[in-house]
């Protein structure tokens, strides 16, 4: 599997990694080892096989339509890193 | 812009709209966890570890959601999955706790609608590609701080329908008529309030131009940020000769996320969300498949309330009343409601749809914000319109008289009986009093008398208006019409 | 056994209920155990001593009030145990072993701790892990570097390396780890103390910090299988919170093991895949050897095949890792977790938060997840291998129509030393590959000591059972254990 150091900046960006440049070397190398190893999947012809994406045999449970939590705005930003009053706060958003 | 208009005009383009419709469905709890989904409350205070996206926690599908996404499926003659699932929609945004959203991707629960809408006395038709459930995203405020956006988490988790059209929507009048009966579906159901103002109804339209008779379709700009009925139809209508514009110039469109600004009238693009939208959809490995079997849809549809089309033809069944009439009359269901809560108060429903439809709605649309009709505000009830008529059909009062005592109802909120008992407005059916002005009004007017008796029979009218205002419009107008003809041509 | 943290539960267990001993002596003894021992070990990122004691003293009433085991006591209540930090602990920091949640502090408990409070059981603190459960080593954890007792240049085994040597070090009676591919099964094999990994669903993961969710599972560990019961019946069960945890009825596995547990009938099956290349020949020796003695103990051997072995790390590899790079997008400076680079804009703040918080392993399957579901690959890799899953689930659903129970060594290798694959992590995720595939098919299994190789070092037995068949795991170890004497080598904290 050819993967470039550009590919990997990209996919940095989608997973907010600010990588630096020795890391970004690194794991072109580590991560194309890997998708060469995993590759090997292609061996198997799965075009008539169910993926599986769970392996509990049942159909999702449900809760019945009742407010049973919230209230508590003191434990929701008791971990904030910065807060405003009960708010959460970010760097400006730019949209 | 005006080549670009006219040629539009002129039909060289067709415009190409899709809707996705996004729907707050009104539980009382939200989609995934136990906290409120209400509307306005405190920063944070509808929150709790699930919602917020504490590490470790889980999500449990609130069956309300889909009952009533079940009953979103019916009304739209929806195909109803048995098997659906879930999946997560990865991307960061402050306002997304989890870093993605639970939605439905490739099995979504329901698929092949279709809605009929009124535009200008013609019915269209739309087909739905798709409806499916997901969760909502939270709510940042930008205003409060010049380097600092705050974050409130109430909204997260709120459970939404997002009910996607095919593109066969062909102006923004269409999608905006589209996207009222759209709001009348979803009140009528009871599934959602619809309310356009506080969010609970929106949309984002996906708009593309192609040259008339084209068969594929043109690159589209998806417009978000559509809040109002006008903001459909301006944004719409902005977006068609932007495009037009580019094409005509021998430009491409740009296939891009546009946000429309309701302040400047534009549609501009989203340049921080360009970059690559790669959402990497994959199955929620936390909840379970999603199976809605035959026994839970034939419960929900045994459960369906009435629907506008079906409220409509009873309307003109029923009340005898015309079809333009009974879809004014159906569009809401809170009119159609306030009409039939008239109608049992006084039997006719005639009258009543005619007072409706043109001085009720009148009043409602005043105190409505754009584009809503405002039952709630209206200063009296249905019985009460319902005793005005009743009034007018007993001859207590004339016609011309019950305007007065409309305005009157709509300044104070009083009862009508006790307005036209106050300000004294009871109709003179006293044959003696109506007599003795008759008389003072021949009396008075001989020379007219004269001209009228040598056949100038035009002078009639002349009579009656004087007995009227002498009477100060109170008098019977039949018996005024008799008297004055006994006395004049006896 | 004259020393109170030598005890295995089910003895102390049983001493507290005859008033023999009181949980606060117990806690006690562990805890002066923890402070002579932990220099060397390093199994505890926190120990919550003032809390224990509280709880032991807790315990010693709920204990005296009754005299007898009743509706207020458990198997449990009174006995110091550790859990993995892992576990939301209300008002207990809990880090993952990650810089990037050093000063988490959770508002609730996890479901399983809930429960283990309400049975009254001990915490004596809270257990090193590789970071968000990324390893099989222990070395990936941010915090510090925990040791084999066996021999101390040894890895521990990961990712639940603390729970593990907790149990090993007697510095608690009993933990609980979290297995994703081997995490609970592949520690317990490298430090001689028995562990289960239950059946995807049996135990809920509700305030269990999530790596790969459709594969994590909770278990316990033990010195012995009978204490590991104890601990796994206490927290199985359905779980509101959980919509994976499966509704069905959790039996009493210690009751029902009993004291004679035996084989007799039972068909344990060996496949063929797991005895090839690269298997120590002393780890071979020793689980042949077991499997001897279960045969001898009236079981019948059969070979069956489980042929997808092969493609059982690359699956876990693209699974997984699929799953986490989702799973972890929570670590973004917001809400809770550590914050860097706001002064320069959001983007820096969630690029810096997460480039500083996390560690390199941790990135490098952000990475990987991100690109196997990224456009354009995710057919290539993601979709492809949940279809391998489902031929890896068959391979076991057709060899479990001929037997009942499989056995295997639960690693090619004895612990390795400290440092030898941390450059290399391919070669590292090759540890768990006999561990692995049981995760990819929802399996239980569990994983207890059959011996120790030419230098000492302890050798897993692994067994594998059918879907929410613990009991027969359970019962087929105890079998084993009392059988032989492995259990009861105690680690001698050697450098
Ligand atoms: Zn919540």
């Amino acid at each position: 599997m050819p993967l470039d150091e550009n590919e990997i900046r990209r996919v940095a960006v989608l997973a907010r990694l600010h990588l630096g440049e020795d890391e970004v070397a690194r794991l072109t190398g580590d991560l194309g080892r890997i998708l060469g190893f995993v590759g090997k999947l292609a061996e198997l012809d799965t075009s008539d096989i169910e993926p599986t994406s769970h392996v509990v045999a049942m159909s999702t449970p449900y809760r019945e339509d009742e407010v049973t939590t919230g209230g508590d705005p003191d434990s929701a930003i008791t971990n904030a890193p910065r807060r405003d009053g009960h708010y959460f706060v970010v760097p400006r958003i730019i949209e | 812009m005006s080549a670009a208009r006219s040629y539009y005009q002129e039909g060289g383009f067709e415009t190409v709209i899709g809707l996705e419709v996004h729907c707050q469905l009104a539980t009382a709890s939200k989609l995934f966890c136990g906290c409120s989904a209400a509307f306005g409350a405190g920063a944070n205070e509808h929150t709790c570890p699930v919602c917020l996206a504490m590490p470790g926690v889980l999500p449990v599908l609130n069956r309300c959601a889909v009952d009533y996404a079940i009953r979103a499926a019916l009304a739209t003659d929806s195909t109803i999955n048995t098997n659906s699932r879930w999946a997560r929609k990865n991307y960061f945004y402050p306002d997304l706790p989890k870093a993605y959203q639970i939605t439905q991707y490739e099995q979504p629960y329901c698929e092949h609608g279709r809605v009929t809408f009124d535009l200008d006395g013609t019915e269209h038709t739309v087909r739905l590609t798709r409806i499916h459930m997901e969760e909502d995203a939270g709510k940042s405020v930008h205003d409060a701080h010049a380097s600092w956006s705050l974050v409130d988490l109430n909204r997260a988790g709120v459970p939404l329908l997002e009910i996607v059209s095919e593109p066969e929507l062909r102006s923004g009048a269409e999608a905006s008529a589209y996207m009222r009966k759209m709001r009348s579906l979803v009140r009528y159901l009871g599934i959602s309030d619809g309310n356009m103002n506080e969010g609970s109804m929106r949309c984002d339209a996906n708009v593309s131009l192609r040259k008339r008779g084209a068969t594929t379709l043109g690159t589209r700009a998806e417009i978000k940020n559509l809040n109002s009925f006008r903001s459909i139809e301006r944004a719409i209508a902005y977006e068609i000769e932007r495009q037009a514009e580019i094409l005509l110039g021998g430009g491409a469109i740009v296939q891009e996320t546009r946000l429309w600004d309701a302040d400047r009238g534009v549609t501009r693009s989203m340049r921080s969300k360009e970059e690559a939208h790669d959402y990497r959809y994959f199955p929620e490995p936390d909840l379970l498949p999603l199976v809605i079997d035959d026994a839970w849809i034939e419960r929900a549809r045994s459960e369906l309330p009435e629907l506008p089309d079906a409220r409509r033809g009873r309307f003109v069944t029923s009340y005898g009343l015309s079809g333009y009439d009974s879809g004014v009359l159906t569009a809401s269901k809170e009119l159609a409601d306030w009409f039939e809560a008239a109608v049992a108060a006084h039997d006719n429903p005639k009258a009543l749809a005619n007072w409706i439809t043109s001085e009720v709605l009148r009043i409602a649309n005043e105190s409505g914000a754009e584009g809503e009709t405002d039952f709630s505000q209206l200063p009296f009830a249905p019985e009460h319109l319902a005793a005005l008529v009743r009034l007018i059909d007993d001859g207590t009062i004339s016609g011309k008289i019950a305007k007065t005592v409309f305005s009157k109802m709509v300044e104070s909120g009083d009862d009508p009986a006790a307005i036209v008992a106050r300000e004294g407005l009871v109709q003179v059916t006293d044959e003696g009093a109506i007599t003795a002005i008759v008389d003072s009004v021949v009396a008075a007017n001989t020379a007219k008398v004269a001209e009228y008796k040598s056949g100038k029979d035009k002078l009639f009218g002349f009579f009656v208006g004087q007995v009227m205002k002498e009477s100060q419009g109170k008098a019977n107008p039949a018996s005024v019409n008799r008297l004055l003809k006994e006395r004049l041509d006896g | 056994m004259s020393r109170l943290d030598e005890l295995s539960i089910e003895e102390a267990s049983r001493r507290l209920a005859s008033r023999e001993i009181s949980s606060r002596e117990l806690t006690e003894a562990c805890l002066a155990r923890i402070e002579v021992t932990e220099p060397k070990v390093g199994s505890f990122l926190e120990v919550t001593a003032q809390l224990a004691r509280q709880q032991a003293d807790d315990a010693d009433r709920r204990l005296a009030a009754t005299g007898t085991r009743t509706s207020d006591t458990t198997a449990l209540t009174g006995i110091p145990i550790a859990l993995k930090d892992i576990f939301l602990t209300k008002d207990v920091r809990t880090t993952c072993a990650s810089r990037i949640l050093e000063n988490f502090i959770p508002t609730f408990d996890a479901t399983v701790v809930a429960r283990l409070r309400r049975a009254g059981a001990v915490l004596l603190g809270k257990l090193n892990m590789d970071e968000f459960a990324m390893g099989s080593s222990c070395e990936n954890s941010a915090m510090q570097l925990t040791r084999n007792p066996w021999k101390l240049d040894r890895v521990p085994g990961g990712s639940s390396g603390g729970s593990a040597t907790c149990v090993a070090a007697h510095q608690a009676l009993g933990s609980f780890g979290t297995d994703t591919g081997g995490s609970i099964r592949l520690p317990a094999a490298f430090c001689g103390v028995a562990g289960i990994k239950p059946t995807y669903g049996r135990v809920s993961r509700y305030g269990v910090i999530a790596f790969a969710s459709s594969l994590d599972q909770v278990g316990p560990m033990a010195s012995t299988t009978r204490g590991a019961a104890l601990l796994l019946q206490t927290v199985a069960g359905k779980d509101p919170l959980d919509s994976t945890s499966i509704d069905a009825p959790v039996p009493d596995y210690a009751g029902a093991i009993g004291t004679a547990p035996t084989v007799k009938g039972l068909r344990i099956g060996i496949p063929r895949e797991y005895f090839v290349e690269g298997l120590d020949a002393d780890v071979e020796a020793a689980v042949r050897a077991a499997i001897g003695k279960l045969q001898d103990l009236g079981a019948t051997i059969v070979e069956v095949t489980l042929p997808h072995t092969e493609y059982a790390v690359a699956t876990y590899y693209i699974v997984a890792t699929a799953e986490a790079s989702s799973n972890l997008g929570r670590y973004d400076g917001v809400r809770y977790g550590r914050r860097r680079g706001e002064e320069q804009g959001l983007r820096d703040m969630y690029g810096e938060s997460r480039e500083q918080g996390f560690g390199a392993e941790v990135k490098r399957r952000i990475m990987l997840g991100t690109y196997v579901l990224s456009a354009g690959y995710y057919d290539a890799y993601y979709s492809k291998a949940m279809r391998v899953r489902t031929l890896i689930r068959r391979d076991f659903e057709q060899a479990f129509e001929r037997c009942d129970v499989i056995a295997t060594p639960t690693a090619p290798a004895t612990a390795f030393e400290i440092g030898s694959r941390t450059d290399d992590p391919l070669k590292m995720y090759l540890s768990d590959i006999l561990t692995i595939s049981v995760n990819l098919a929802g399996l239980p299994g569990m994983s207890i000591p059959c011996g120790l190789d030419s230098a000492g070092l302890p050798i897993g037995l692994q067994l594998i059972g059918k879907p929410l068949d613990e009991l027969t795991l359970l019962r087929t170890a105890a079998a084993y254990e009392d059988s032989c004497h492995w259990h009861r080598v105690s680690a001698e904290l050697k450098p």
